[in-house]
């Protein structure tokens, strides 16, 4: 039988992929450019017996996604820049209280009410500092709508996996152009779900972290019954002040990412085997990227593209690798000097990093990228 | 056909322009298996200003997802026609509602001049279809997809009652523009 096909937004690649990863809850509040993600998601769900909610603001939309994913839901929220900052705090309440879930951001002009309409990759950094306190985050940065469709489906396998929230960073070209969609059958793209406990309720504790740095996690109306909280807790999941338990729980839930790079990080390289410069691009961004190697390419310069397609945990070993390797790293990004920082701060020196910036509203083009790597080398 | 072929249509919000571009992507991407990126103008603009909707075909894959100089224009107002005729490659194709169009833009560019909605309000009978006229013009001139595959994803789109109607929009749109370009 033919795959089902369709041309669809980004957003709506997104929508589509939950749905495949056995997505069943969604909670959120409208905003300019992620709608289309609610949009799917309210005819869909229904339809397949999950809840679409539409709460009152962006902070009780992720309040209600820890509420169902601690039900046993698979849970997506989708927002923009300002809903994103009103999210941070619960943000950090499901990175303390290990709640699996997906978060969407569609980025666009900011800060504050910024450009509504306009792209933008200025909350890459936000997406790992945004919320207060150490802690580990997984982002992806898909940069088409296939790639969104599938990576969605990855940012709930990691969700489950490693028990916390998972960000997807779009920008609103990516979100908004319309591709062919290729839908997987049932089976082709792997479906992870969250272990579930081994041990009867009443000795259940769900920060039991003696069979591994995930410890498995029970669902609210299964019978068994823990206490969750935003405070330091001990293994039974009630508040401690206790240094040595604060430092170890802090730790291993940093190490459960930090320590599983190899399974979490992804990336595309493009002729990178010979390549004297490096363009370090990602999202919409890394198609112009794309375009330049090519040109570049044509007039001789060996140029190539490094595109993470998970940006956090940042992928340290690789790009100090590159920047060993190559005469120059350039980063193109659509925010006056974010993920370059990272660049920076991992190739040490080894190598000039250059960085363009736009945030006019306008995307990054070929041609801006190409007189950059020609100026650089 | 080229490995990147960028088609633009531009009007006036509120005249289908984004729907044309939307099939125009199915027909491509979808009936005849070759890439397609649609993408359009976004936000107020979008609403009784300057609209315009953007598609790039090709037989591989397609990494800069906008348009940079396209090949074929379809201006449907005046406004439009001044706004966007620069951009198009030298030796392009520009398309004109004619009826709406009275200033013709001068540049490196073959002219083809038809009053769609006139042919929509008049010869259809719905102004309604105006884009879809628009759509079977643009791919006559282009020839960017094959006609059938365009009648096919515009069939696709529309609710039953109306496939008659939009199929004699897209037919009238292809032979005025195949006509008009023999003179």
């Amino acid at each position: 039988m033919a795959k089902k096909v369709a041309l669809m937004q980004g957003n709506e690649a997104c929508a589509h992929g939950a749905l495949y990863a056995g997505c069943n809850f969604f909670a959120g509040y409208p905003i300019t450019p992620s709608t289309e993600v609610a949009e799917v998601m309210s005819v869909e769900l229904p339809k397949i017996g999950g809840k679409f909610i539409q709460m009152e603001d962006e902070i009780g939309a992720t309040a209600a996604l820890i509420g169902a994913a601690l039900t046993g839901a698979k849970a997506l929220d989708s927002t923009s820049g300002p809903g994103m900052s009103l999210k941070q705090e619960l943000l950090g309440y499901a990175c303390i209280a290990e709640i699996p879930c997906v978060i969407v951001n569609v980025q666009r002009g900011g800060p504050s009410t910024g450009m509504p309409t306009g792209p933008s990759q200025s909350d890459m950094q936000q997406a790992m500092w945004g919320t207060h306190g150490d802690h580990a985050a997984i982002v992806l940065t898909p940069a088409s709508c296939q790639e969104i469709y599938e990576e969605t489906v990855r940012a709930f396998n990691l969700a489950e996996k490693y028990r916390m929230p998972v960000q997807i960073q779009l920008d609103e070209i990516c979100a908004h152009m319309r591709e062919r969609v290729e839908f997987a059958e049932p089976g082709e793209l792997e479906v992870i779900d969250r272990e579930a406990p081994s041990v009867p309720p009443e000795e259940y504790k769900p920060f039991d972290d003696t069979k591994g740095l995930v410890p498995p996690l029970a669902a609210f109306g299964s019978g068994y019954r823990y206490h969750v909280t935003g405070l330091n807790k001990a293994a039974d999941g009630f508040p401690t002040t206790k240094a040595e338990l604060v430092d170890a729980e802090e730790r291993r839930q940093i190490d459960k990412v930090m320590l599983n790079q190899k399974d979490i990080q992804k990336n595309e390289e493009y002729l990178l085997d010979d390549a004297e410069v490096v363009l370090f691009a990602y999202g919409s961004t890394s198609r112009s990227a794309r375009y330049a190697v090519n040109e570049l390419r044509k007039e001789g310069v060996k140029a190539g593209m490094f595109r993470p397609l998970t940006m956090w945990p940042f992928p340290d070993e690789r790009i100090a690798e590159l920047a060993d390797q190559a005469k120059a790293i350039v980063c193109p990004e659509m925010n006056l000097g974010q993920m370059v920082r990272e660049v920076e701060r991992v190739a040490k020196g080894n190598c000039t990093v250059a960085h363009i910036g736009r945030v006019d509203g306008e995307p990054i083009n070929p041609g801006q990228i190409i007189d950059k790597v020609k100026e650089v080398l | 056909m080229a490995e990147r072929y960028e088609i633009r249509f531009s009007g006036a919000g509120g005249q289908g322009l984004i729907t044309a571009g939307i099939i125009l992507a199915e027909a491509a991407s979808i009936v005849e298996g070759k890439y397609a990126v649609q993408s359009q103008s976004y936000g107020p603009e979008a609403r009784g200003g300057a609209s315009k909707s953007e598609v790039i075909i090709s037989d591989g894959p397609i990494d800069y997802p906008k348009a940079t100089v396209v090949d074929a224009c379809l201006a449907m107002t005046q406004v439009a026609a001044d706004k966007y005729a620069n951009g198009i490659k030298p030796g392009g194709l520009l398309l004109l509602d004619d009826d709406f169009v009275k200033n013709v833009p001068e540049g490196d560019f073959r002219v083809v001049k038809i009053p769609i909605m006139r042919i929509a309000k008049e010869d259809v009978g719905r102004e309604i279809v105006a884009n879809v006229v628009a759509l079977g013009a643009m791919i006559a001139l282009t020839d960017v997809v094959a006609r059938d595959s365009g009648e096919t994803a515009v069939l696709a789109k529309v609710p039953e009652a109306f496939l008659d109607l939009n199929k004699k929009a897209y037919s009238l749109g292809f032979e005025k523009v195949k006509e008009a370009m023999e003179q």
